[in-house]
């Protein structure tokens, strides 16, 4: 029987766009987006899609991209089914919009995997680069009450279990689960593939499933929020920074050394 | 969950001793447990925790709540998540604090959709709302570009704090404190992710975290054979060799060289970076470095505003240049 693989995935405002675009809007204390830059989907949900498809590559599985949000540009989200996923499900709603609150974003998703009969494997970025939070995955794998492994770098599937290759701070640890699974997976794994030609054509033609939240069975009590942001900032870096320059780039390295001796950092 | 009262540290106690990271709850706890007008515990796992338990309470606990099981004397995270979570529903702490390590990273979260509240990720900083009896945490987001203050709006009040962020606690042995056994019924059939095999490839010789000097490598090598010429220069310095995302990104290095937000966080007293931009997310992990020296073509780039000194320049001349001049004012 084919695998039946859930991704989930964010759409993020550009974590590469320049510095000096980077804003905040004092009243609402939230992000400007800048203009005339396009969002893109989260860098490690990019590779959460490349690991869902590396199973697909291998063995009989679909691939079903979910994501949640207000405000979608749907050529950007539909990045995933371009590089070979099967079907793209957007929840979408005014009310869905508090990229903050993990605790809200983790329900809508969960509620949006049992509407889609479950999955038995969901694979997501272990985070996202606006709030680096690190927890919708977690938290849809405790909602589900569904077995968790993070940070992986190398995901498979095998007789009924997943086996991940797990990052930890001096080198990985193999670690197996029981499906139904939530993994999460980190940039070691690699790098997504690129769009094929025939992939964005075939993507055209696709459209993605659309729900708002009263298609989702949603329980008040677990859609109240749970984190209140009373500030944000930019912070000021007051660092002056001392520039070595001598006759030649060689020279600087030696006077760089000499300024360090001398300012007795060595 | 009711109002609850009492700030609760979670607590690693491997290997019998508290960890340095449990050092630094306990100063940040000290703090808010006092302007909360609250107690300060420490929750510790394991099998064997009679000599952490007292360490805690030097470090200024006043009360430790040893859960004390065979099951629990390694990490495991569905036993650990088993254990906190029947602890945290008994005792109904105000705050719970936890380190956002390896382990954290997968506990704070996972605990916090179990009890039903909030969590504030990854804080560099807490203090307290008296008034409204209120955790106030800084954290960084959008790869450093900004920080934002969060609360909990539930309790008990979840943050989980960056290592390092805060310095460790001070030991004074006169201090009091109770321990208070506190009882689980774990079952090894609750364990759902099995740990297989372990493979380190971490480099010998002094671990990133714990080196005085870091030489870290960036996007602007080029290739993995520079790296060399950083081992050459750390050996000078007796330090260790560090790089940016792109770097592991390349493949230059292993994953367990990477300095940043998704990497390590070091607090070196010298941390030189060569070829490296300095994007937010990089000084995510290094920005508690007491001097950043920088080597970087581009006069523009980034790393210039985070560093003590820089040299504008090739890095294929400024570093052997900077290497020998080293070796010879270290030797003399």
């Amino acid at each position: 029987m084919a695998i039946k693989i859930g991704v989930l995935a964010k759409q993020v405002i550009d974590p590469e766009m320049p510095m000096a675009a980077f804003r905040i809007d004092g009243a609402s204390k939230k992000v400007v987006p800048p203009p005339n830059i396009p969002p893109v989907v989260n860098g490690f949900d990019e590779n959460a899609v490349e690991a869902a498809l590396r199973i697909k590559d291998t063995q009989e599985a679909t691939v079903t991209v979910i994501s949640t949000g207000s405000a979608f540009a749907l050529d950007v989200m539909k990045k995933p089914l371009s590089m070979g996923a099967d079907e793209l499900v957007l929840l979408q709603d005014d009310s869905f919009e508090n990229s903050i609150d993990s605790f809200m974003t983790a329900q809508l998703l969960a509620a949006a995997v049992r509407k889609l009969e479950g999955f038995d494997l969901i694979i997501c970025g272990r985070q996202a680069s606006d709030w680096d939070n690190a927890q919708v995955p977690l938290g849809v794998a405790e909602i589900l009450g569904m077995s968790c492994i993070s940070l992986g770098k190398k995901v498979d599937v095998v007789d009924g279990k997943v086996r991940v290759e797990r990052i930890i701070p001096d080198g990985y640890e193999v670690v197996e689960a029981p499906l139904p699974a939530v993994v999460t997976v980190s940039n070691e794994l690699g790098q997504p593939r690129y769009p094929t030609l025939r992939g964005i054509m075939a993507a055209t033609r696709k459209k993605p499933t659309i729900w708002s939240a009263s298609d989702l069975e949603l329980e008040s009590a677990q859609s109240a929020p749970r984190i209140t942001l009373r500030d944000m900032f930019v912070p000021v870096s007051d660092q002056e920074c001392e520039i070595i320059e001598g006759e030649d780039a060689a020279d600087s390295g030696r006077l760089l050394a000499l300024k360090l001796r001398e300012d007795k950092v060595i | 969950m009711a109002d609850g009262t009492g700030v609760l540290i979670i607590g690693d106690a491997a290997g019998g001793e508290l960890s340095s990271t449990t050092l630094e709850l306990l100063a940040a706890g000290q703090k808010v447990a006092a302007d909360l007008g609250d107690e300060l515990s420490v929750a510790l796992l394991g099998d064997t925790l009679d000599a952490a338990a007292q360490q805690a309470i030097a470090h200024g606990a006043q009360k430790v709540y040893s859960v004390n099981h065979p099951l629990l004397a390694n990490y495991q995270v569905d036993l650990y998540l088993a254990a906190l979570e029947a602890l945290c529903k008994d005792i109904a702490p105000r705050v719970v604090l936890v380190a956002r390590t390896a382990e954290g990273r997968e506990l704070a979260p996972r605990l916090a959709f179990r009890l039903g509240v909030g969590l504030a990720q990854d804080c560099l900083e807490i203090s307290v709302d008296a008034a409204e009896k209120k955790l106030l945490a800084n954290r960084p987001v959008y790869g450093g570009n900004a920080i934002a203050v969060v609360s909990c709006d539930q309790t008990p009040q979840i943050a989980a704090i960056r290592p390092k962020a805060y310095e460790p606690a001070e030991a004074d042995s006169s201090r009091q404190g109770e321990v208070v056994s506190f009882p689980v019924e774990l079952d090894a059939t609750m364990v759902r992710a099995q740990v297989v095999d372990t493979v380190i490839e971490e480099a010998e010789g002094i671990k990133l975290e714990d080196a005085r000097v870091v030489i870290s490598g960036g996007r602007g090598l080029g290739g993995p054979e520079p790296f060399a010429q950083l081992e050459e220069l750390a050996k000078v310095m007796g330090g260790t060799v560090g790089a940016s995302r792109a770097a592991v990104d390349s493949g230059w290095v292993p994953s367990a060289y990477q300095v940043g937000l998704t990497g390590k966080t070091i607090t070196p007293d010298l941390y030189i970076t060569v070829a490296i931009s300095g994007a937010s997310q990089h000084m995510a992990g290094c920005s508690g470095a007491k001097v950043i020296v920088a080597i970087n073509k581009d006069a523009e780039a980034n790393i210039f505003k985070e560093a003590r000194y820089g040299v504008v320049g090739d890095w294929e001349s400024v570093l052997p240049a900077l290497t020998a001049a080293l070796r010879e004012l270290t030797q003399s």
